[in-house]
């Protein structure tokens, strides 16, 4: 259960780095804008994870993940923008990798160096199982671009008083 | 000239190299600091571009690696990590320039022309 303190910890100001570095990877990458929606908390029965997905695990000032996830017929698209003409399922689970990372280090121009990223874990497929951190609320950026929607979902907690609870296991267990 | 390019992203790898690849230069890759090394030793690029958040062995920790067995290599470093303190480390470090992703064909062939100038 997510309390509402626990909704808190995202403070707008936040959310709004992230929506904003969206905004200026898909701009700078592809010179087409990506129109992205307001942010929504994550219910059960949310499906937010498509068939190429990445996870940044975040540590220091703040702890959690950071995801990524977007249909295969995006990333063919997106792909092109970085002059491939190839095509290949681990080119797109790279390529997913690539944008949760640039995305999250982008997010460090604001949000300082103790914001600590993790290089990207990628998994395929609509995985009914993928694991959110429990003690922190799971905030959906969605992003309509070209016609596709994808998902930055970020799930993250400021309270340096607490103890850690990210576990960098759970990477691994994500990606098997 | 020779070029190494080192990143843990294959997309990032193969977008540098159709940067530079009409270029008559020899090219290779890396998917990593320690790798990187490897391939330094044997290669013996004159021009590295380096991403800094990858397994195994960091890429500023691979910058001052590499500067040791040859200072006169000239490092571009390519990374997201976008707050001020990354980029002025990389130079502290001893990078000839610091590149922000996501960049345009435009600003990379800008970058990598000054490396070869240089």
């Amino acid at each position: 259960m997510i309390t509402q303190q626990e909704v808190d910890t995202m403070p707008e100001d936040d959310l709004r780095v992230f929506v904003k570095g969206t905004e200026y990877f898909f701009l700078q990458v592809t010179s087409s804008r990506a129109e992205v929606s307001t942010p929504f908390i994550k219910e059960a029965s949310d499906k937010v994870i498509d068939d190429f997905s990445a996870v940044i695990g975040i540590s220091g000032t703040q702890r959690g993940c950071v995801y990524y996830s977007a249909p295969r017929e995006m990333i063919r698209e997106l792909v092109t923008h970085y002059g491939e003409t190839e095509a290949s399922d681990d080119l797109y689970a790279d390529c997913v990798g690539e944008i949760a990372n640039t995305i999250s280090g982008n997010a460090r121009e604001y949000l300082g160096p103790g914001f600590m990223i993790s290089v990207p874990v990628v998994f395929r497929g609509r995985a009914e199982d993928v694991r959110f951190p429990h003690d922190a609320p799971a905030f959906v950026i969605p992003i309509l671009w070209n016609g596709h929607r994808s998902s930055l979902i970020l799930c993250l907690k400021k309270d340096e008083k607490e103890p850690p609870t990210f576990d960098p296991e759970m990477l691994k267990e994500i990606a098997s | 000239m020779r070029l190494l390019i080192v990143d843990d992203s294959n997309i990032i790898r193969r977008s540098i190299q159709r940067e530079i690849g009409d270029q008559n230069h020899e090219i290779r890759t890396a998917g990593d600091g320690i790798e990187a090394l490897k391939v330094f030793d044997e290669f013996k690029p004159d021009i590295v571009t380096m991403d800094i958040t990858m397994p195994n062995m960091d890429g500023l920790s691979c910058v001052e690696h590499i500067l040791q067995k040859n200072a006169q290599t000239r490092i571009l470093v390519i990374s997201a990590l976008a707050d001020k303190g990354t980029a002025v480390e990389a130079v502290k470090r001893g990078a000839t320039g610091f590149l922000l992703k996501p960049f345009t064909s435009e600003t990379l062939a800008t970058e990598i022309t000054e490396l070869f100038v240089d």
